[in-house]
């Protein structure tokens, strides 16, 4: 019994370690269980947090724009598509809020406070930003790069997903569809 | 009189700036770089290249232009970008491995050293030819209790040829 004893400590200290290096490879993976439900037409619920907008002291979530339309973008002052973004979005916001039906709602990713002030005010965005400091709303949106655009209908549930920069068609049909 | 107190005096008087500016050292770039991560990268700052570590170094840049020391700047970071920022492993997920791994191998060599340690006091001597059973090995004290008559003769033949 005594001589089984070593080699079954090594051999659950070789499983424990493959088992993390297995652990390790599925958290690093990239999530994109949202685009596989919603193509399915499973409209997934938005994750939601509430988050401190940026350069003000209150805070934001999707939870409390229930009953709106939320056009939910992950940006960054640093990242150069999202410079090409800004003005189609503050499209998108201006006919949102002008129907009264909604809002786009930006989320900052890995930027600090003062360049995403300058960029927002560089680029005249009027639309409200939060910040997501240690990127936690990100990862449950499977978000791991910038630009990315989920867009959420009323009922709280994501409708469309692009994981890059978007285009006038795509806030076309994602408004479109939020809004059937 | 002696003009030394006056030279030593005029060395101190000399020396003061530098000790005052030496009270608070003033941080520089490279010493905050290396000691936090680029967020996006995961990756030591000093060594991550991009748009988004030049805006992580753009900020501290900023924070040291206030004369925010690095403890205070380090603060800053966390709170704009997260704990992550530190050059620390994550406290969930995977990361946690690098706490847990230590632990683990630790407590592996402690109980191995528990079970291995009492086996091994328990073990003959080493060298008995004899034949007798050897009593543990703490009692005994004398190295010579532990060699048979015909080692023992020949060593004292050995020492007795080294003292001619």
């Amino acid at each position: 019994m005594k001589r089984l004893l070593v080699p079954t400590l090594a051999a659950v200290v070789a499983l424990g370690l493959v088992g993390l290096l297995a652990y390790g490879l599925l958290v690093g993976a990239e999530d994109d269980s949202i685009e596989q439900a919603v193509a399915r037409g499973n409209f997934p619920p938005a994750p939601s947090a509430p988050l401190p907008v940026l350069g003000e002291s209150a805070t934001q979530s999707v939870a409390g724009l229930r009953g709106k339309v939320v056009v939910l973008n992950f940006w960054a002052s640093w990242c150069e598509p999202c410079r090409a973004e800004a003005p189609l979005l503050e499209r998108a916001h201006k006919r949102l809020t002008t129907a009264g039906t909604g809002t786009v709602l930006g989320v900052t990713y890995d930027d600090s406070t003062p360049a995403s002030l300058k960029f927002v005010e560089d680029y005249g965005m009027s639309f409200p930003s939060v910040r997501d400091v240690g990127t936690k709303l990100a990862k449950r949106y499977g978000t791991t790069y910038v630009p990315e655009t989920f867009v959420i209908d009323r009922r709280g549930r994501i409708v469309d997903v692009f994981r890059g920069p978007i285009d006038q068609a795509f806030i076309d049909r994602a408004l479109a569809r939020a809004q059937a | 009189m002696s003009r030394a107190p006056l030279v030593l005096a005029a060395l101190l008087l000399a020396l003061l700036p530098a000790a005052a500016l030496g009270a608070t050292p003033k941080v520089d770039l490279v010493d905050v770089e290396d000691e936090v991560m680029c967020v996006t990268c995961k990756v030591p700052l000093n060594i991550a290249e991009g748009a988004q570590p030049d805006s992580q170094r753009a900020l501290i840049r900023d924070l040291i232009a206030q004369g925010k020391t690095k403890a205070q700047i380090k603060q800053q970071l966390v709170a704009e970008y997260g704990e992550n920022v530190l050059a620390l492993p994550e406290s969930e997920g995977v990361g946690v491995t690098a706490y847990a791994i230590p632990l683990v191998l630790g407590a592996i060599v402690l109980g191995s050293l528990a079970l291995l340690v009492p086996r091994w006091r328990r073990r003959p001597a080493a060298g008995v030819a004899t034949g007798e059973p050897a009593g543990p090995a703490d009692t005994a004290t004398d190295d010579t209790l532990a060699l048979s008559d015909v080692d023992r003769a020949r060593l004292d033949e050995d020492l007795a040829r080294y003292d001619r």
